[in-house]
């Protein structure tokens, strides 16, 4: 049953790669299948079935569009349904009945009466014809020939020069897109502007975060976890209001610290910080090491803080060091010391950059 | 005379009759239960400043069988030699953390493991309130709260709306990184979870955050107040009445399950509509007649 | 083959001209003023070949047509600033809560505007749907070998619409300045940040100063709303222009080879099943986004840079990342008073960047690997490049490791396990899972491969077990059909490769100027098609088929009858039965 090999399937104006073998067909290509009708096709009966059945579905399709229409001005918002909302639920169903309604119809139109017989069409090779190219390269170097590009190297090199440096005003007019650290360190917005400092100063009150209200040490027991936000946040802005806005933001997004109590006897404090915790009482920051995720998932008996985002985790009674996950520093410890009303301050700013690192941290 | 006299024959014969024993048994029963009801007052009282020395000791009775072998005859805490603990120390948990552990089934803990999980509970309220009272009497702790503490009923629909906001902002702030944003519950180091809160009780949220079971943080009346306690709780309650907008929740866990159904849900019902379409369709032998 | 019989209509008697219509009358006008008759011509009845493996990259068409529609509805409502505000709106919750104006619009079209949560809903399920149908209309396109020559422009085009989907995923989620989408891009900030020498730059250019300013939600929303969909809209364009030019692939069959389409006309049938498939997918994203509750933004709340919840996970194409992220180990270096972030650099500089690089060069480097310059319109089956799909799926498993290690929190409270051990074991197992995944699917091609040959010599198995009257049982084989034959042969041998790179003497020298790649390249392309199993030659065929003839013959005694085992007991007449075959 061999059969010599058919034509190759070459062009010849393909390049011939002599490592590549022939194709060679083992046997001949049988040509296209006997084309079978389907029912529909030979059976009149069939056919108006089919046809009927199509339409049956786009007049469904219309049926939920009439219905959506008629949710669209019955049904509120508050009305539920299984415990689900009803009106998107009916808005969904009765949109997705009319579109699979036409889709589905179509589909079935196409697939039981429309003709079904496969037909064949030649491909072009992808390149053009070698006259064409031929053609084409002539009238490419006419072209150039013409312009004098090749011949003349001063205007052509005075030219890209010149519209090579057009791109740089396309660069350099985004510079205001916004400041540099440097800038916004030497202009400061806000207090604690820049990504060296926070708003926490000398003397500034540890509050507890939405409700403001300041801490005394007797307030917490062991094991408690606080949530606390420089007191600035409430009455820094203007007249001893609230901040708002930008400002709180960014103050919030270096300044929002924890503070927990341990069991003394479990805390290693950190060189030079023997001063920096109240009977136990400890705060760092919140605002994780790797890229800056709020962190407050903290284990009371083991003393780890973990981030919720990739599973950095610190000890809070080593100096908050990295015990596992992505974070490669400590988080920044706020040094706390008590007012003369008996509330937690903080000693002074954090003594380095709050959040992720970034090139010139140091 | 002879009024009587019939009737009383009559009673007489039914008196002999098949539903006569029935009826005085039931009349009996009536009697006594009744009685019984009116002269004994059985409704226990779980408030800890009403506890009696009987509870007390039914309390001990409980711990001895259930409860020593891991933290003491006393609740002292039992200590391995290496320093490892098999049951801590339970003088001054208070009743909250015992109603807490009891009522929600972690207590009596079924196997050791990263954490205790919650299951059904093995006391009843008596009995449970009876652990409380007991573990109470070892040493001062948080009470059991009572309803006032942790419920919105009397307030204002103003006032409850704007607690219900507030906890929300509260519950971000402390919870939600532990718990998620649903309350769906969350992973912690080595095995550990914070667990789903979908189902939990009132009065047990208020006193696992008083009282900062197991591995999660206290967050004493210091630290975050019992009416900001209550405004969290009011919280989640209304989460729990809020009808699901979108649709089916997905379990509540975020672009994980979205993903998922998206995945199967979405692209497997596209896929199998392009098979379908794609498909040959039925054929016959049939041949055509041309018209 | 006779091609002068070439059908093109479905008649089978010749078409009559008839009266000229209305839809004549109006293509009239318009070709006198467009003169568009000439490329109409060509096009009306071009030729679409027809696999449902064919309709993933259409799921991916349309879903974008359902973006843009939805998209514009939500630009009618939505509010792009930072600016804050105090929500006095339906949503219980949140009143009195300040947040951005971004995140009260966003409410508003929830629960104020009737049918603006469905189309939110919509619009966020259809964006998961593009990215899904893209990739799996990628891996479709590179297992079948579609993307070789004259189509690699075309793959190129490809790799950029994933990745540009997947950026406008991110800063679409990322609009209504909600917690879970501002928490990523608090972490986006910090992967700028980590940039050497520029991150502080980019990051405050970026977010116009200090993180997080007020300018970044506005910035988003041109980028999703102008920039990306014009250069998705003009990619698409070009995607769709190659593959009319260069018109579909298709599988090899009968009537089928490297010269021709066979299939349905664009007019009616492919229009019809295009259409109606757009109708369905528009369909399946209403019936998603109506019944299944996505991105709620109001349990999240606003973005707050003091809050977070459990869970927090990109959407599932960042998942990825979002995972090497996260197992990676804490490696930072400080020197000369510098900081360089390995532990973020790695997973989200360096590796997409990586990675997708290398899949866009991917039918570079197949080229190279194989020294194959002609056009390919056939397709592949995948087991018949057991390397190639190796490859991929080794690819495939280290993008699932990445995927499920973003997920680990999710999967620890699920299944009860540790996070920690999670990420070491991931640590592990995305080195060595691809390598585990590439020799055994090599090696499931080959095996495949050597099923297809020995189906071919010596015919497939029709399950009817003959008994020999000593006793000995055998099973039936018929050949196969000639079509399916036909199918399994239509592949290409590949190339001898003799011992020695191409340009090197006998010795082994190679010849000026094709030096050190050219053993490299040698080296490679043994290994690539190392194993692979051939089709036969035309003397094993010849075997074979002898073969099979001594077989029929020794069962002659019932060729053409039913083989239901009672042939020689005369427990029935078995004459006129016939064997079942394809």
């Amino acid at each position: 049953m061999s059969t010599p090999p058919v034509t190759d399937g070459h062009s010849h104006d393909e390049p011939v790669d002599e490592n590549l073998p022939a194709r060679d067909d083992l046997y001949a290509n049988p040509g296209l299948e006997e084309h079978h009708w389907r029912p529909t096709d030979v059976d009149p009966k069939a056919e108006k079935r089919a046809e009927r059945q199509v339409a049956a579905l786009f007049t469904l399709s219309a049926l939920c569009t009439v219905l959506l229409l008629v949710a669209y001005f019955t049904i509120d918002a508050d009305d539920t349904i299984g415990g689900l909302g009803a009106q998107n639920l009916a808005f969904g169903l009765c949109l997705a009945g009319a579109l699979l309604g036409i889709g589905i119809g179509i589909i079935q139109w196409a697939r039981k009466l429309m003709a079904d017989v496969e037909i064949v069409e030649y491909r072009h090779p992808a390149a053009s014809s070698e006259e064409d190219r031929a053609v084409t390269i002539q009238a490419l170097s006419d072209g150039l020939e013409e312009s004098g590009i090749g011949r003349r190297p001063l205007v052509r090199n005075s030219l890209l020069g010149a519209v090579g440096l057009l791109g740089l005003p396309a660069v350099v007019f985004l510079r205001d897109l916004g400041p540099t650290n440097a800038q916004v360190v030497a202009n400061p917005p806000f207090p604690g502007s820049g990504l060296e400092h926070t708003v926490w100063t000398k003397g500034m009150r540890v509050v507890r975060d939405v409700v403001g209200s300041p801490i005394r040490p007797s307030d917490l027991e062991i094991g408690d976890l606080v949530n606390a936000e420089p007191e600035a946040l409430f009455n820094g802005g203007e007249d001893g209001e609230p901040m708002e806005g930008v400002a709180l933001q960014v103050a919030k997004s270096k300044g929002a610290v924890v503070v927990v109590r341990i069991e003394p006897d479990e805390i290693t404090p950190g060189k030079g910080r023997e001063n920096w915790s109240v009977d136990g009482i400890l705060c760092y920051s919140k605002i994780c090491t790797h890229v800056g995720c709020p962190i407050s998932l903290y284990e009371r008996t083991t003393h780890h803080l973990l981030c919720p985002c990739h599973q950095s985790t610190f000890d809070l009674a080593d100096s908050a060091r990295v015990v596992f996950g992505p974070a490669a520093r400590p988080l920044p410890q706020l040094a706390l010391a008590v007012d003369d009303e008996g509330y937690l301050v903080a000693q002074a700013d954090f003594d380095e950059p709050v959040g992720p690192s970034y090139w010139e941290r140091g | 005379m002879r009024l009587l006299n019939r009737s009383a024959g009559r009673l007489s014969r039914h008196r002999r009759g098949p539903l006569a024993g029935l009826l005085v048994i039931i009349a009996g029963l009536l009697l006594t239960g009744g009685l019984f009801t009116a002269i004994v007052n059985t409704t226990a009282q779980a408030d800890e400043t009403a506890s009696s020395a009987d509870q007390v000791a039914q309390g001990r009775d409980l711990f001895l069988v259930s409860c020593a072998f891991c933290h003491g005859q006393n609740g002292e805490g039992i200590r391995t030699e290496d320093g490892n603990q098999i049951g801590p120390s339970l003088v001054g948990v208070g009743a909250a953390a015992v109603d807490f552990q009891v009522g929600t089934g972690r207590m009596p803990m079924a196997q050791p493991g990263a954490q205790v999980p919650s299951k059904p509970e093995l006391f009843d309220d008596e009995e449970t309130a009876a652990l409380a009272a007991y573990v109470a009497s070892l040493g001062p702790g948080p009470a059991i709260p009572t309803e006032e503490d942790y419920s919105i009923e009397g307030l204002s629909d103003e006032e409850r709306e704007a607690a219900i906001s507030r906890g929300g902002q509260i519950f971000l702030t402390n919870c939600t990184a532990c718990h998620n944003f649903e309350g769906s519950g969350g992973a912690m180091p080595h095995g550990g979870y914070a667990p789903n809160l979908h189902e939990t009780s009132a009065r047990h949220i208020y006193e696992a955050m008083l009282t900062g079971p197991q591995n999660m943080p206290n967050f004493a009346n210091g630290n975050l107040s019992p009416d900001e306690k209550r405004d969290v709780i009011a919280y989640l309650y209304s989460l729990r009445e809020m009808p699901n907008y979108g649709g089916f929740g997905l379990g509540g866990l975020g672009p994980v399950p979205e993903g998922m159904a998206a995945w199967l849900l979405g692209i497997g019902l596209l896929v199998g509509f392009a098979i379908w379409i794609a498909a040959h369709t039925t054929r016959t032998n049939k041949k055509k007649v041309d018209a | 083959m006779d091609t002068s019989k070439v059908a093109n209509s479905n008649t089978t008697t010749a078409a009559t001209a008839k009266k000229p219509s209305k839809a004549a009358a109006a293509a009239t006008w318009a070709d006198e003023r467009l003169g568009i008759a000439t490329m109409a011509k060509k096009n009306l009845r071009k030729v679409f070949p027809d696999h449902w493996s064919f309709m993933l990259g259409e799921i991916a068409l349309w879903s974008f047509v359902v973006l843009l529609l939805t998209g514009v509805f939500l630009t009618l409502w939505f509010t792009p600033s930072m600016g804050e505000v105090q929500y006095n709106g339906t949503y219980e919750q949140l009143r009195g809560v300040h947040m951005s104006e971004a995140f009260a619009s966003t409410l508003r079209i929830s629960f104020d505007v009737r049918g603006g949560l469905l189309m939110r809903q919509m619009h966020h399920w259809s964006a998961m749907l593009f990215i899904a149908s893209m990739m799996i209309h990628l891996l479709r396109v590179f297992f079948t070998g579609a993307y070789r020559k004259p189509r690699e422009l075309n793959w190129v085009i490809g790799s950029l619409l994933l990745l540009l989907g997947t950026l406008e995923g991110f800063t679409g989620y990322s609009l209504p300045d909600d917690l879970l989408s501002g928490t990523g891009v608090r972490a986006a900030d910090g992967f700028i940040k980590a940039s050497p020498v520029v991150g502080t730059y980019m990051s405050f250019f970026l977010f116009g100063g200090e993180f997080p300013g007020e300018s970044i939600i506005p910035r988003l929303y041109t980028i999703h709303v102008l920039l990306i969909p014009g250069l998705l809209l003009a990619l698409i364009a070009a995607h769709m222009l190659l593959l009319v030019y260069h018109k579909h692939t298709q599988w090899p069959g009968p009537g089928r080879t490297e010269k021709n389409v066979v299939g349905y006309p664009m007019l009616p049938v492919y229009a019809a099943k295009a259409g109606g498939f757009f109708f369905i997918v528009f369909g399946v994203t209403a019936l998603l986004g109506g019944l299944l509750s996505i991105n709620p933004v109001w349990k999240y709340g606003p973005y707050d840079p003091s809050k977070v919840t459990a869970g927090s996970q990109p959407d599932w194409y960042m998942g990825w990342p979002d995972g090497a992220l996260r197992i990676m180990p804490g490696i930072e270096t400080h020197i000369w008073g510098y900081t360089i972030s390995w532990n973020v650099m790695l997973p989200i500089l360096v590796l997409p960047l990586l990675m997708f690089t290398i899949l866009m060069l991917l039918p570079f480097i197949d080229a190279w690997i194989t020294g194959d310059k002609r056009e390919h319109h056939l397709l592949e089956r995948p087991r018949n490049a057991p390397t190639r799909t190796a490859l991929m799926v080794a690819l495939m498993t280290m993008y699932g490791l990445f995927w499920i290690a973003g997920g680990n929190d999710i999967i620890a409270i699920k299944l009860h396990s540790s996070i920690n051990q999670i990420t070491y074991f991931l640590r592990m197992a995305v080195f060595v899972g691809p390598v585990i995944a590439f020799l055994i699917t090599r090696r499931w091609c080959i095996a495949l491969q050597r099923k297809d040959n020995e189906t071919l010599l010596h015919g497939y198995e029709t399950g009817i077990i003959m008994r020999s009257p000593e006793g000995g049982y055998s099973e039936r084989h018929l050949p196969l059909p000639e079509s399916r034959a036909y199918t399994l042969t239509a592949r290409e041998r590949d190339p001898a490769l003799n011992g020695g790179p191409e340009g090197t003497d006998a010795n082994g020298i190679p010849a000026p100027g094709k030096g050190r790649l050219a053993g490299l390249q040698h080296r490679v392309r043994t290994l690539w098609y190392a194993d692979n199993v051939q089709k036969p030659t035309p003397a094993e065929l010849e075997d074979g088929h002898h073969h099979a003839d001594h077989e029929h013959e020794l069962q002659e005694g019932v060729e053409g009858h039913a083989a239901d085992g009672h042939q020689f007991d005369g427990h029935h007449l078995v004459e006129d039965e016939t064997l079942r075959n394809h």
